[in-house]
């Protein structure tokens, strides 16, 4: 691959892999190059996997899909070495504002900037970030990882084996065989691999349809998230307007349960929607339009055998609340180093770890999207009934404001109770307990988590680690406050053990004395690596 | 074990009785409704207590089935 080829693009190439006589056997076949396969694919590759992407199409994603993308994300990007480029290509927000009819109702502050490397969140859309990612990829490739993105490359047929997968791949040249060690399954909520192995996907349809339009138009608006219930432009429903790179606004409107989407997207419907919504006097122009009608929806189970799923293709939610792309991604961050250590000889039951930690993310993505749903269109005249009763009381009652539920922004999962963690300590802030994303502080030498190590590391503030065969970074919390308050809390020195993902495994609080080399190699043993 | 009150703590319930159904004078089934509506929440957040409120919901879902 030629790292000055246009990222939008990856166009159908011939792979000797065609011309076999036998199909080729690969550690990792990625199944889709949307954003959460790019990221597995990065993911793994940069733990020296060799990693082969299949995807149906050309290029990236086309359309008005993703575009809300939340710090999380972007500190897994950024382990990836993508963040810079995804933030100087983006819109950063943290404010958003909540109308009721013609008032402002009240403002929502989504984490404050002070201290914090990453933006809470950064409009950019869905396709510009997986040009990104794509671009990331050719870069590792041309640099002599075993890393590759084919192009037209449908998978049509899996078969499933105790020690491999073996693929039927349509290509404009005809079909071939493939054999993986392990297949992941990431090609979306239609996840043709979901259904060729018939397995289901039970949830909950609504019954609403939104129209989602991306409008290019000058305006000097602030980039917040604006949302208005029953508003004078679209009576009795809702709608959302986010500021997007390049003047590009992206429109929300619900139009209702009878939509029908092929004459709602005719432009004598369009565009008396969108000029009531913007105003006679804006000028803009419509860049993509589409009809959607959401899911919340999951696997039961993400893992089967040797193929796992990730991303929409093991749950779906609706977009409010931006909880889709951004859970596809932690997946991706989760699954990445556990994959790696299995086929570097770790137990596969690791990999139930994955099961079990995303598909509680899963529950809470799907629970705090279905209640900003059952808010943003009521199911039932009680329900609509206590919705605009928490709108009229929250325009005078602060209590109130805080049912209004325009969508519960994401926020990273901590795997309580989940099957990786080890012991913690008492006295210690709750926001770094076992199971939780590292917080990223300033320290000595620029940020946390640049400097935490790769792979499992023992992270000691103002304490001595043992010698556990593990690299450590030694940090003083003095003249850090930050570092302090997301670690160490009041006074004494913690030690904390670091999954390769970022997140806490276990923790000692050097009050209760330093943790010997045995409580450490314990510990690591709990949460599936070795020293 | 029950959390809620099931003696009176209403000073002059009659008088409370009715004023509440003075508010609702002359008001529509769908005016009526969203008073009730706004009524429950102001009291919910004046209760608190998330264990009393769910038992009074629960108590408020058995309805006149079970009365009597
Ligand atoms: C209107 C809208 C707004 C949204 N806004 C947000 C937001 O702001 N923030 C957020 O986090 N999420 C948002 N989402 C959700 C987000 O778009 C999805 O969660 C995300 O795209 C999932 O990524 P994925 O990689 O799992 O799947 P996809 O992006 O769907 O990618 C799947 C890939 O698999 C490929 N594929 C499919 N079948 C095959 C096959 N048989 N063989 C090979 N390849 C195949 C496809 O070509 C595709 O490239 C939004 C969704 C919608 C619809």
């Amino acid at each position: 691959m030629q790292h000055d080829e246009d990222p939008i693009r990856y166009p159908y190439r011939r792979v000797a892999d065609q011309d076999a006589s036998h199909p080729v056997r690969h550690p990792v076949v990625v199944a889709g190059a949307g954003l959460v396969g790019l990221v597995t694919a990065l993911d793994l590759a940069g733990r020296g996997v060799p990693v082969v992407v299949l995807d149906a199409g050309e290029g990236v994603s086309a359309g008005s899909r993703a575009m809300c993308f939340a710090r999380r994300s972007l500190e897994i990007l950024g382990r990836l070495g993508c963040a810079e480029a995804a933030v100087a290509a983006g819109i950063p927000w943290h404010a958003g504002r909540v109308h009721h009819g013609p008032d402002v109702i009240c403002g929502v502050e989504h984490g404050p900037e002070a201290g914090q490397r990453r933006p809470a969140f950064l409009n950019l859309p869905q396709a510009q970030l997986e040009a990104i990612l794509v671009a990331r990829l050719r870069a590792l490739a041309d640099a002599g990882a075993p890393v590759s993105l084919r192009g037209a490359n449908r998978i049509i047929a899996v078969g499933t084996h105790p020690d491999h997968v073996r693929l039927e791949v349509e290509t404009p040249e005809g079909p071939y065989s493939l054999h993986a060690d392990w297949l992941v399954a990431c090609d979306g909520a239609n996840s043709s691999v979901r259904r060729m192995m018939a397995l289901g996907f039970p949830g909950r349809g609504y019954e609403d349809a939104f129209l989602i339009a991306d409008v290019a138009m000058d305006s000097d608006a602030p980039a917040e998230r604006m949302f208005w219930f029953d508003p004078p432009f679209n009576p009795g429903r809702s709608a959302l307007l986010h500021r997007q790179p390049g003047n590009l606004w992206r429109i929300d409107l619900q139009i209702g349960a009878d939509a029908d989407a092929a004459a709602e997207l005719a432009p004598d419907r369009v565009l008396p929607r969108l000029r009531a919504m913007l105003g006679g006097q804006a000028r803009f122009t419509v860049e993509s339009l589409a009809i959607y009608r959401f899911h919340c929806r999951r696997m039961e189970r993400f893992v089967h055998g040797r193929v796992l799923f990730a991303g929409d293709a093991a749950h779906q939610v609706s977009p409010f609340g931006a909880r889709g792309a951004n859970s596809g991604i932690q997946d991706a961050d989760n699954l990445g180093w556990k994959l790696a250590a299995v086929i570097a000889g770790a137990a596969p039951e690791l990999l139930e770890s994955y099961n079990w930690e995303r598909g509680l993310a899963a529950e809470e993505n799907i629970q705090a999207a279905a209640r900003a749903s059952d808010f943003i269109t009521p199911r039932s005249d009680a329900s609509r009934a206590f919705r605009d009763a928490v709108l009229t009381l929250a325009g005078r009652h602060p209590f109130a404001r805080e049912m209004v539920n325009t969508g519960r922004m994401a926020e990273p999962c901590t795997y309580d109770d989940g099957p990786l963690n080890g012991p913690d300590a008492a006295g210690l802030p709750g926001r770094t307990r076992p199971g939780a994303a590292a917080v990223d502080v300033p320290c000595a030498g620029g940020w946390l988590l640049d400097r935490l190590p790769q792979g499992f590391a023992l992270l000691a503030i103002d304490a001595d680690a043992p010698e556990a065969g593990l690299p450590v970074l030694r940090l003083g919390s003095a003249g850090h406050g930050a570092l302090a308050a997301a670690w160490t809390g009041a006074g004494g020195g913690v030690v904390a053990l670091l999954r390769p993902d970022g997140h806490v495994a276990a923790r000692w609080h050097t009050a209760a004395g330093t943790p010997t080399p045995g409580d450490i190699a314990a510990a690591l043993a709990t949460a599936g690596g070795t020293s | 074990m029950s959390r809620i009150a099931t003696a009176l703590t209403i000073a002059d319930p009659e008088g409370f009785y009715a004023e509440l159904l003075a508010v609702h004078d002359a008001l529509s089934p769908e005016a009526s409704a969203a008073l009730n509506a706004r009524l429950i929440l102001l009291l919910a957040n004046q209760v608190g207590d998330r264990a009393v409120l769910s038992e009074a919901l629960q108590e408020a879902a058995r309805g006149s089935d079970t009365a009597g």
